[in-house]
């Protein structure tokens, strides 16, 4: 068991002589070291005597609280000496004096922190819109050059990206996209039933499914899949220099990692979109066949949706979502571009890669909501 | 925390017919080998010879397939988990990187170890951290640094202290001047030896730097053929009978260090 470190003040004329006993070691410190500290401010001397005759043990930790009566003085230098019979001790009190002279900054907090913060955050949100624009412009210039150029397409990296982002996603898109699909249904259902109106469900459902739920789900998806995806990869490469290698090598970022992407994606996501679209209205079918003597027949379904649907809710999806994808393979390109050397950095870009992608998905999409609206499809 | 069977005076690492092997890839077969207390012992061996996993099999990493490792007369297979979390706290290890903590500052990294091992109030494992900072040759504005503020050589002097937090008796480094510039390793070699004189710690090191190898070890092992076939003075292990140990040492590299090491 460890002795608890005690100590002895002398108080002679200008010179105080400091005799330690027990373990001053690391574990056992805590105990005087605020004793200490009291004891020795009222004190006036510039010498100090250190006695380490019974002094069992000593580490850094006990050198730097006994070393404190030098260095608790701030009024220039201090005479000290030893009462040792091992040369160590005088390294380790020297080391533990010498550490008094750089006083290490603190970091301090101020009222006015929030207020910085709130700048930060704006200024950080204005030049995250600008960069994403511009990479969106310099994305659009490589881009319509390669297509004139198609042979320097990347084009096994564009196959093995579409198996990526497309055929492994289907599933996942295909199954989220049927239950929402059945969801819709069984709303419609009860809903129509008050008016005896049930047949207008087939209506509710492919509409829905078809101009907005069959797209939403496609791209949320992405966003999440692939979109980390991109960031995490690319951001990796960055952090291990192979970004600073290729470019080094003379190829270019965008030809060689973001346009493939983007055009896996921009290949990928219509046909996810179709497929969701399939399941969606497969899921209200279902629902609305399970309804019992008030149920849809599955011909009767197909037939309304052929008599009543116009196919131009089909195209209104479709439209969007070559746009939807070209945002999300662009803001997770980007986001892997701009990661720096830290873990951290990749985390929060990481992160905020899908938030922008979501975000930047959903505002598009309202906003072609409103153009639709306006031109009356 | 009292470890049973813990002595002071027994060699602060010792591995007996230790036996490491990756499926049917035989890394190690039968290493015998026995650190001295309060020496610098380099180890040198080939690209692939397994200093590495040598290292972490000795730190406890990798639990090796056959043979004991004795931990200051302790057999590390033997202690129960605090006694061997308490055994951990005598070692301090430098990785290659340095392996600090990306989120956190340089003083917070240096007081991991202080804030999970023992009770001392929070200003005073300040102090303690930025002492530390100082003893290893920072800068004191280094203390609320992040990592990826830092250089190489920082960054490694960084991990040093890290190490030293807890005052271990026994420190390892993994190539701790691999990838500094010749003042800095040489620095970085006399900063090693001063430690060592305050602090009296043992050390082990992994290095393929020469000059380290003449200037700062008391002894140097050689791990070549699955075993260290010899660990003494370097004087001796140079004119020992093999090849890999004659090619290794008799090189243009090795004769300039040499030479620099006599002037």
């Amino acid at each position: 068991m460890a002795d608890a470190p005690t100590y002895n003040i002398e108080h002679t004329d200008r010179q105080i002589k400091l005799s330690a006993s027990g373990d001053w070691t690391v574990t056992e410190i805590a105990r005087i070291d605020q004793k200490l500290r009291r004891d020795l401010a009222p004190l006036d001397y510039d010498t100090v005597i250190y006695d380490f005759t019974n002094m069992a043990k000593i580490d850094t930790a006990g050198a730097y609280v006994f070393a404190r009566a030098i260095r608790c003085k701030t009024d220039g230098c201090f005479d000290y000496d030893l009462i040792t019979t091992m040369p160590g001790h005088r390294k380790l009190i020297t080391a533990a004096a010498e550490a008094s002279m750089g006083q290490a900054p603190r970091d301090p907090r101020h009222w006015y922190d929030i207020l910085i913060r709130i700048g930060e955050y704006t200024s950080g949100f204005l030049s995250e819109v600008y960069d994403t624009l511009a990479f969106l412009g310099r994305f659009l210039v490589v881009f319509v050059k390669l297509l004139l150029t198609p042979t320097r397409i990347r084009w096994k990296s564009v196959v093995f990206l579409i198996e990526d982002i497309g055929l492994n996603a289907a599933p996942i898109v295909m199954l989220l996209s049927f239950f929402v699909g059945a969801v819709i249904a069984y709303m419609a259902a009860s809903l129509l039933a008050s008016f005896g109106a049930q047949v207008f469900m087939v209506d509710l459902i492919t509409v829905s499914v078809l101009r907005e739920f069959a797209t939403l789900i496609t791209v949320i998806i992405l966003a999440g899949r692939s979109d980390s995806a991109f960031t995490a990869q690319i951001g990796a490469m960055k952090m291990r220099q192979e970004i600073d290698a290729m470019t080094v090598i003379g190829l270019d970022t965008y030809e060689t990692l973001v346009v493939p992407r983007a055009i896996a994606c921009l290949v990928s996501a219509p046909v996810l979109a179709f497929l969701a679209m399939v399941s969606g209205i497969g899921g209200g079918l279902l629902v609305a066949w399970s309804g019992g003597s008030n149920g849809i027949s599955p011909i009767l379904f197909v037939t309304r949706i052929r008599d009543v649907v116009d196919p131009v809710h089909f195209f209104v999806g479709m439209i969007k979502t070559p746009v939807f994808a070209l945002l999300i393979a662009v803001i997770g390109c980007r986001q892997g571009l701009a990661v720096t050397g830290s873990v951290d950095s990749l985390g929060s870009r990481t992160t905020s890669s899908v938030v922008q992608a979501i975000f930047a998905v959903l505002t598009t999409n309202a906003a072609f909501a409103v153009l639709f609206f306006h031109v009356g499809i | 925390m009292v470890i049973p069977g813990f002595d002071n005076t027994a060699p602060p690492v010792q591995a007996c017919g230790l036996l490491n092997r990756f499926g049917s890839n035989i890394i190690h077969e039968n290493l015998d080998f026995t650190l001295k207390s309060e020496e610098i012992l380099g180890i040198v061996g080939g690209s692939g010879s397994g200093k590495s996993v040598l290292m972490n099999t000795l730190l406890g990493l990798k639990i090796p397939e056959g043979g004991k490792i004795y931990y200051y007369g302790c057999d590390r297979s033997r202690l129960n988990d605090r006694e061997r979390a308490a055994m951990n706290n005598e070692i301090g290890v430098l990785f290659q990187g340095g392996a600090l903590f990306s989120s956190l500052t340089v003083r917070e990294n240096i007081m991991v170890p202080l804030r999970e091992h023992t009770d001392l109030p929070e200003p005073l494992m300040c102090e303690l951290a930025d002492m530390k900072i100082h003893m290893v040759g920072l800068p004191a504005h280094a203390a609320t640094l992040f990592p990826s503020d830092l250089s190489g050589g920082m960054k490694k002097r960084a991990g040093l202290a890290r190490s030293l937090a807890l005052d271990p008796k026994l420190l390892f480094l993994d190539e701790p001047t691999a990838g500094l510039d010749p003042i800095g390793a040489s620095a970085f070699d006399n900063l090693i030896l001063d430690l060592r004189e305050a602090m009296k710690f043992t050390v082990l090191m992994v290095t393929h730097d020469l000059d380290s190898l003449y200037t700062i070890c008391d002894r140097v092992a050689v791990l070549v053929d699955k075993q260290i076939v010899v660990a003494d003075r370097l004087s001796e292990v140079q004119n020992y009978p093999h090849s890999w140990v004659k090619q290794y040492f008799g090189g243009p590299r090795s004769r300039a260090a040499q030479t620099a090491g006599r002037i």
